[in-house]
């Protein structure tokens, strides 16, 4: 295995609705912008490419992955779809990553993209439902928002988790969104309007729970001599992992925690592990790319972190599978401050700000979910974050971190069926 | 007195995002105008068209069969693995843990909630249900869970993890793992 840099990014802005432009058309924007950032990268130079969407329920068009390859100029070279749920654009992320480890590119472009607008919120939770079983679970009730409210309430039940501490993860990624000028939901809000607003699955409100939203994210990706030719401040992908867990929640064991190398066994006589209140894919994906990059503390060792908050509770349960905090620990890891902006008000009285941001962009929740985006769209804005470009790339430089020499970036799909992870670095 | 000036008070933001859902319907358009000069077609609204799409499938449920006859005939049933022990109550004809096959056993009627919620929204096939209360159940003797509809409780209030809940069946099948539901016992 070689090493891998990432060059470039770019992102349309997300939106509830882009009735004025085709998924093509979506990925042209993100693509134009990226190749404009790196003016050196001729077209010649892109050896191929990787493309992700969810659902072809959501599109409405199979083999839409190389239309939209096409629609960019870059056929004949390779290209093939990626898709796994959530955690789509992650997966995507990684692909392009192991097409140049692997030596077959030199340069691999990954795109990703969804469509969510063209059917109503309702069958837009159906469609999303229909990644869960089809004989067991989604036809009990089938809605993800139910499942990830289930899960939490165990969370509540097991650790004290409250119901304020998730708000408090709303107000911060809704708050962070502000400087954002990508993000599909810009507000200020309280604890207070986060829990009084409408009920969505007890206790997930609709401020607890991230959007459907059109839009598409495209990173370019190089090896070392080809990095180094293209950009001043290549970043380079030092870690990689990749966990599963079975699809039905309901099947999953009551054993024993995989610890951390922060963590021993006698932290967790009383935790049976996963259950259904942590994500053990998670845990596994995180350990995998600490181990690749030679993490041993995280939360010491990594400067921020972009993760799948389609939930505020799975934010929560996330510290933890990243072993930011025991578990059990991840209410009050965030009720203490430590995943916020050190400089944003928020309104709130916080002891420990800033110890570690998460979703500095403002996450799933305020940026919105097209799907198969996500994850590129984490790593576009983990990117610009550790090349100190944010004010150049979002007009303003509120959200620039000032030591970004390190992040991580998190994608999930499912109950915590696929997640990845993937350690982002300085490359100069 | 003075008269000290109340201003009218800030609606509540779910008041302030209070809109009438949007829907589907609307009229049929046949022409649409046309710019002589082809140079503005670009500032041109999308053209948005309505394509319903039905299909009719044959879902079998494959070796999970005996699960959906067993509802139908008031018996749940889940399995257990006859190399390793390993109980399911979301039934799986091989063993997840050592990949043995599994054989058909009766679950006990009673459980214990293992968690719970009550969904105010959902899909668009279940919109009519709510709101609704699902749970995961824990047996004795059983190291899966199973997910089911609760009933008979008016909200999450009512609902507690580790309350005992009873099985009930559907006098009339539908062949859906909603012929089984469970109520507080």
């Amino acid at each position: 295995m070689r090493p891998v840099y990432m060059v470039s990014g770019g992102v349309s802005k997300f939106a509830k609705a882009r009735p004025d432009a085709t998924f093509q058309k979506m990925v042209k924007e993100a693509f134009d912008y990226a190749l404009g950032d790196v003016p050196r990268l001729k077209p010649d130079m892109i050896d191929g490419s990787v493309g992700s969407y969810f659902s072809d329920h959501f599109t409405r068009q199979l083999m839409a992955g190389i239309m939209a390859a096409d629609y960019l100029g870059l056929c004949p070279k390779p290209n093939k779809r990626i898709e796994g749920g959530g955690a789509t654009g992650g997966l995507c992320f990684q692909s392009a990553w192991e097409s140049v480890a692997s030596g077959r590119m030199d340069c691999c472009v990954a795109f990703g993209f969804e469509t969510m607008s063209r059917v109503q919120t309702w069958k837009g939770n159906e469609f999303i439902a229909h990644a869960s079983d089809m004989n067991f679970d989604y036809p009990v009730g089938g809605f993800y928002s139910g499942y990830y409210a289930m899960m939490v309430n165990r969370h509540i039940h097991e650790f004290g988790t409250t119901v304020e501490q998730m708000a408090m993860v709303s107000v911060k990624n809704h708050r962070n969104a502000c400087f954002n000028p990508y993000a599909q939901k810009q507000k200020r809000l309280t604890v207070r309007e986060v829990r009084n607003s409408d009920m969505v699955a007890y206790p997930l409100t609709l401020l607890d729970i991230c959007v459907m939203s059109d839009g598409a994210a495209v990173c370019i990706l190089a090896d070392e001599k080809t990095a180094n030719r293209l950009t001043d401040k290549p970043v380079r992908i030092t870690g990689v992992g990749t966990g599963t867990d079975m699809m039905r929640m309901a099947d999953r064991p009551h054993g024993k925690v995989i610890l951390a190398p922060n963590e021993k066994e006698s932290d967790y006589r009383n935790v049976k592990y996963p259950g259904v209140h942590s994500f053990r894919a998670g845990r596994s994906a995180g350990l995998q790319a600490y181990r690749m990059a030679g993490i041993k503390d995280p939360l010491k060792e990594i400067d921020f972190i972009e993760l799948h908050d389609a939930y505020t509770s799975s934010e929560i349960q996330t510290y933890e599978d990243l072993a930011l905090c025991r578990y059990g620990e991840g209410g009050k890891f965030v009720e203490q401050g430590h995943p916020f902006m050190p400089r944003i008000d928020y309104g709130l009285k916080l002891k420990n700000k800033g110890t570690i941001p998460v979703n500095p962009s403002g996450g799933l929740i305020a940026c919105g979910h097209p799907v198969g985006a996500t994850g590129l769209m984490q790593a576009v804005f983990a990117f610009w974050q550790i090349q100190g470009s944010i004010r150049k790339h979002f007009g303003s430089g509120e959200l620039q971190l000032k030591k970004a020499n390190r992040g991580l970036i998190h994608s999930h799909a499912g109950t915590g069926t696929y997640v990845t992870v993937s350690i982002l670095e300085k490359g100069w | 007195m003075a008269n000290k000036r109340i201003g009218p008070a800030k609606p509540p933001l779910h008041v302030r995002n209070a809109k009438i859902e949007e829907v589907m319907t609307g009229a049929t358009v046949y022409n649409v105008p046309f710019p002589k000069d082809l140079g503005t077609l670009k500032d041109m609204s999308p053209i948005i068209i309505r394509h319903p799409s039905s299909v009719e499938y044959l879902h079998s449920y494959g070796q999970d069969s005996p699960f959906f006859a067993g509802i139908a005939n008031g018996k749940l049933l889940g399995t257990r693995c006859g190399r390793c022990r390993y109980t399911y109550a979301t039934p799986r004809l091989h063993c997840a843990s050592c990949g043995g096959e599994t054989d058909w056993t009766e679950l006990p009627r009673e459980g214990r909630v293992h968690t719970f919620t009550t969904c105010y929204y959902g899909s668009e096939e279940f919109l009519k249900d709510t709101p609704f209360h699902l749970i995961l159940v824990e047996f004795d003797g059983v190291d899966t869970l199973l997910l089911t509809r609760l009933v008979g409780v008016d909200g999450p209030e009512e609902i507690r993890i580790g309350m005992k809940v009873k099985a009930k069946f559907r006098r009339n099948s539908q062949l859906k793992p909603t012929d089984v539901y469970f109520v507080p016992s």
